[in-house]
Parts: structure tokens; sequence; C-alpha cells
């Protein structure tokens, strides 16, 4: 079980990135951006969270396969919660 | 009485330390395990005494016992106690704590810190759904099911989503301390293909709790912030669409009927391969059909919601897949079946469970697939059909499954033997008393009784009193085991190691095990289920 070190100089740096998304979150939202207001919030709070689970989580560095499986399985699972909810979605409207 | 005497001398994890400290910061996984026993015994009696409040007034057509809106709370209370504080910690947190380390040879789980900490976050879930019912309870059904919850109750909703949030917590971490001591942890020559049929099923169990808890605690989360900030999520208002609410919701909210089986159906591979003398016929289907249910029971959540307004298309999706989900529950079935078949049976109170187990899981199941077809569902949505499909899964299935296990295990867990006959009788009542309390359901579900109505029409009254004789009856079949074990505890025989000459590891070491479990790391070599090497016990408790 050989762990990376990361400096903490790399952590410092991934959380003041995360607190300058969340202000930029905060700031566009003041600003009409039409159908890309969802758009712009999620991608930014998508980046965030793969941010927080490789660094901060030490996926990046995860040598384990466990780590790996679950992981894989956690997003294979967000897949299909968005994906059979949107089967709904797409289809709730058509004739 | 020498064997008595040489069980007292032996140290244990019972006698290893004393004090409410050695207690309270144990990281023992047997202690915790019995934290956790009497925490969820505790709430099992006050969500079924509720229960038994529902019944009684539910005795006469009209609503004389109690106010409609306390009416209201009382199912709420009962479903959210019962589902989220007896339930889902029920064979996982108790037994599965108890017995996965031992069983797979190991000294302890893999994070027996975290073990504790998430019998502390139960508790403190616990106390906080406590506080909400004291200080007037939640009226929203169990479901949160908003804009009722979000935008019109009056009631305590936010310190019981907060409550639920936080033991779903402890589940998440009870399903992570599994996993990863089920990968890491197993004693030399013990393969995934050895594994006992029980720690397969748990291990499903925690990819469940792993994968699904943190979705309900997010949407519970979610109504909090939009019935106190009044944050657009699932107020039509607001910009929000109340079917996400119940998409989320029960994302996890099916699932978790699985959390609540499957440990059940790994408690029954056990027991009858036990008490038929036989390896279960079809190992690997029936561990390989617990994934199965897990992943599947993550694909049939809509099925909830076929007369909610969801598109028809994703409906017919959604049937379909619910389908699917009877197929590795019928491998179980028939696989426990077929290890009967030629079996030399012994009827002990746990193979009582666990024959009551098969037999109500199947009515449970197949009415499941009653709901599963969309043209039916129609007809039965929200009437007391439903009702008695998810009794006979939960209590019928689950519950029957836990007191199976608990038989099973109480002279591992003791070193005492529970009073035998009073253990098939107290069996038998259970038996009677549920079949008499939720199949009159049934009927009245398919005659077009709505669920959660404090009244009801004349004609409806002879069913409901059926009903509600037979959940008296089912009472005196809980409380008497209660009873009964504990006055095991003092006046229970002293058993040896094996009292039931059965297989794996868990029965090599001495009852009460000690605190690490084995002197020394057991090495298997043998396949699960060898019960051709074992020889039967000359007991009076297998005696037919």
């Amino acid at each position: 079980m050989s762990e990376h070190v990361m400096s903490s100089k790399m952590y410092y740096g991934i959380w003041i990135t995360l607190m300058v998304l969340t202000v930029v979150t905060a700031a566009v939202s003041f600003i009409d951006l039409g159908p890309f207001n969802t758009i712009v919030a999620l991608s930014i709070a998508t980046f965030k969270a793969i941010l927080v689970v490789l660094f901060f989580m030490h996926v990046k560095y995860a040598s384990e396969k466990l780590t790996k499986l679950v992981i894989a399985s956690a997003l294979f699972f967000l897949v299909l919660l968005l994906s059979l909810s949107m089967i709904d979605y797409l289809t709730r409207y058509l004739a | 009485m020498a064997t008595a005497a040489v069980s007292a001398e032996r140290e244990n994890y019972l006698n290893k330390e004393y004090g409410i400290r050695s207690w309270l910061l144990t990281t023992d996984h047997k202690r915790i395990a019995l934290l956790y026993l009497v925490s969820i015994t505790f709430f099992f009696f006050i969500g079924g005494f509720m229960a038994l409040l529902i019944r009684l007034e539910l005795l006469t057509p009209a609503g004389d016992l109690v106010l409609a809106d306390t009416y209201n709370k009382l199912f709420t209370m009962h479903g959210q106690i019962m589902v989220f504080f007896f339930l889902i910690p029920s064979i996982p947190a108790t037994l599965g704590n108890f017995l996965i380390p031992m069983m797979i040879g190991a000294k302890d789980l893999a994070l027996p810190r975290i073990n504790l900490l998430s019998w502390y976050l139960y508790i403190a879930g616990g106390a906080l759904m406590l506080y909400a019912m004291v200080e007037g309870g939640v009226d929203t059904g169990w479901t949160f099911y908003t804009p009722l919850s979000t935008a019109f109750s009056n009631t305590h909703v936010v310190e019981a989503g907060l409550a639920i949030f936080i033991a779903g917590f402890s589940s998440i971490l009870t399903g992570l301390n599994f996993v990863v001591t089920v990968h890491r942890m197993r004693a030399p020559g013990l393969t995934w293909s050895r594994l006992p049929l029980f720690v397969w099923a748990h291990y499903a169990t925690s990819v469940i709790q792993l994968l699904g808890t943190p979705v309900i605690a997010i949407t519970l989360v979610l109504v909090v912030l939009e019935r106190t900030l009044h944050l657009g999520i699932f107020d039509p208002n607001l910009g929000g669409d109340p079917l996400l609410f119940q998409h989320l919701f029960w994302f996890y909210s099916h699932p978790a009927v699985y959390i609540m089986i499957l440990p059940a159906m790994g408690v029954v591979s056990e027991v009858l391969a036990c008490f038929s003398r036989k390896r279960i016929f079809g190992y690997g289907a029936v561990a390989l059909s617990s994934i199965g249910i897990a992943v599947i029971g993550f694909i049939v959540w809509a099925h909830h919601m076929f007369v909610a307004g969801i598109s028809l298309y994703s409906a017919l999706v959604f049937s379909i897949l619910t389908y699917l989900v009877g197929v590795p529950s019928a491998i179980k079935v028939f696989n426990w079946t077929a290890t009967l078949y030629k079996g030399s049976i012994s009827f002990a109170t746990p193979m009582l469970y666990a024959l009551g187990f098969i037999g109500l899981f199947t009515i449970g199941g197949l009415t499941g697939l009653f709901l599963a077809s969309l043209g039916l569902d129609v007809h039965v949505t929200d009437t007391y059909f439903v009702i008695a499909h998810f009794h006979y899964i939960m209590v019928g299935g689950a519950v029957m499954g836990y007191m199976a296990g608990l038989h099973f295990w109480w002279p591992k867990i003791t070193g005492r033997m529970y009073p035998e006959w009073w253990g098939r009788l107290a069996a038998l009542i259970v038996f009677i008393g549920f079949n008499l309390t939720f199949f009159p359901q049934f009927i009245l579900g398919y005659m077009g009784m709505p669920r959660r109505y404090w009244q009801y029409p004349p004609e409806f009254q002879i069913l409901n009193v059926m009903s509600t004789a037979g959940s008296t009856i089912l009472a005196v079949g809980y409380l008497l085991p209660m009873v009964y074990f504990m006055w095991s505890l003092r006046y229970g025989k002293v058993v040896g190691d094996n009292p039931w000459g059965a297989a794996g590891l868990e029965w090599k070491t001495s009852s009460p095990p000690p605190t690490f479990n084995f002197d020394e790391t057991p090495e298997v070599t043998w396949e699960a289920y060898n019960y051709d090497q074992i020889p039967v016990p000359k007991e009076a408790w297998l005696e037919q």
C-alpha cells in the first residue's frame, strides 16, 4: 500500500480553485444566460466534484483495484439514475 | 454442571471487561452488534406499538379512537421508524456485524472504529427521530412526498428528514465496512467460491447501502432546503418538478427493500443447509442471484410511480425491468426447495422461521409481479393490496429471516440455548398471526379499500376485524421471544460451541467467542456447507 504523498501547496491550490469556482457560480447566477443557466452551473459543479474526487479523495493516485472498482460502480449507478430518469423526462409529453 | 463451570471461566467478549464504559467505547464488532440489537429492539417495539394503534383504529369503520391528524402521524412514524430504524439495520448491523468477521476467519471488521461511529450516528438519528415524535410527529407518510412535505405539511418534517439523513450515514458506514472486510480480511484458503451465502448476501446488501443511501440522504436535504429556504427543486411554482422527488426517493427506497430482504435470504441459506444437513443446491446460482438482485433492484424504481404522471414509455420500460427482478428471486426459492429434497430435515425453531420465510416471501414476491403489470397496478395502487404485498416482503420475509437468524446464532452469541419448545410455539404464533393480519388486506385492497384512511365503508369491517385480531396474535408472537431470550440469558442451558452441528467458521470458535474470535487464524481447506463431513449432534432440539 504505497501512498502517493501530495504537497500541501497542491491541497491549498485545489482549495483556492474550489473557492474561486464557487464565487464564479454565484456571480454567473446574476447573469441571465437563458437555457445555459443550468448548463453552466452544473458544468462548474461537476468540475468541482471531479477535483474533490481526484485530489481530496486521492483517487488520482490510487493504485488499488478495489478503489477503482468502487469509483467505477458509483459512476455506473449515477448513469443508471440519470439515464432511466431521462427516459421519463424526454418522453413525458410525447403524444 | 462441569461444562458450565468451564464456560464461565473461559474469557470471552462478554466477560473480558465490565462496566458501561467498556461497552460505549468498544470497537469489538460483537459488542457493537449487541449495542445495535438493543437499540433496534427498542425502535421495533415503538414502531410495533404504533402499528397496533393503527389496527385498533381500523377495528371499526368510524374514526373513533384517534383524530384523523393523529392517525396520519401514526402510520407515517410507524413506517419511518420501522424502515429506517429497524429494518434497514436489522440483520446487517446485528447478525452481520457479529458474524461476518467470524465467518471469514477475521479478528474484527476492517474498520472497527468506523463501526462504532456507525452506531453513534444511528443513535443520533434515532434520538432526533424521537424528538420529532414527541414534539408532535410527522404526517407526510413515510415517503415524504412533495409538495405535501415541502409546501403544505405543518408538522416536524425537517427534524424527521434530518434524522433519516443522519441514520443514513450509519448505514453507509456499515456497508463500507463489510465491503472492505470481505475483500481484504478473508482467512487463507477462503476463496469467494467458499464464502458462506450469508456473506455473499451481505456483500450485495452493502453495495446497495453504499451506492443508494447517499441519494436518499441528499434528497431529504433538498426537501429540507425547499421547505426552509424555498429553493425551487420540487415545487412547480418555484420551477421544480414534484416527480423528481419520487424518482430520487425511489431510486434508494426500492433497493432499500433489498437491503432488508437480502440479508434475510442469507440467513435462510445458512439455516436451511444446517437443518437439511445438505450443501445448498446451486450454491453459485444462489450467490450470484444476490448480486443480480442488488443490481436489477436499482433499475426498477419507477414502478412506484405508474399512476403519478410519468411517461407511458418509461412506465413500459420499468414494468419490464421489474419482471426481471423476479428471476434471481425465483432462482433462490427454487434452489432452497431443491436443497430440502432428500435432506435430513429437522424442524428446530430457526428452520420453522426459515420455511415460513420461503412461503411468505413467495407470496410477497408474486404479488409484486401483479403490481409490476401496468394495467392491474392502476386498480390497486395506494390500496391495501400494496400494504399487504410489502408487509409480506418486509415482515413475512425480512423479520422472519431476522428471527430465524437470532434463534440460530443465539447460542453462539450468548453461549446459552433458548427454550426450544417455546421457540417453536412462538414461530407458529408469528406465522398464524402474520397471515391473519395481512392476508385479508390483499382482499381489502382488491375490493378497493385505500391505504392511509382512518375511516372506511362498513362492508370492509369483517376483513379489518380479522386483520386487527391477527395483529394482536402477531404481537404475542414477538413478545414471547423477547421474554424467553431474556430468560435464557440467566437460565438457558449452557451449550457447546456448535450445538446444531453446523458448518461455518463461526461454529469453530467457542461460545461466546473470545474478543478476537479465533486463537489462531483458521485456514480453510473445505467448501462451504460440507455437511457430509460433519456428524449430526444428538441433541434434544434436533429431534422432530
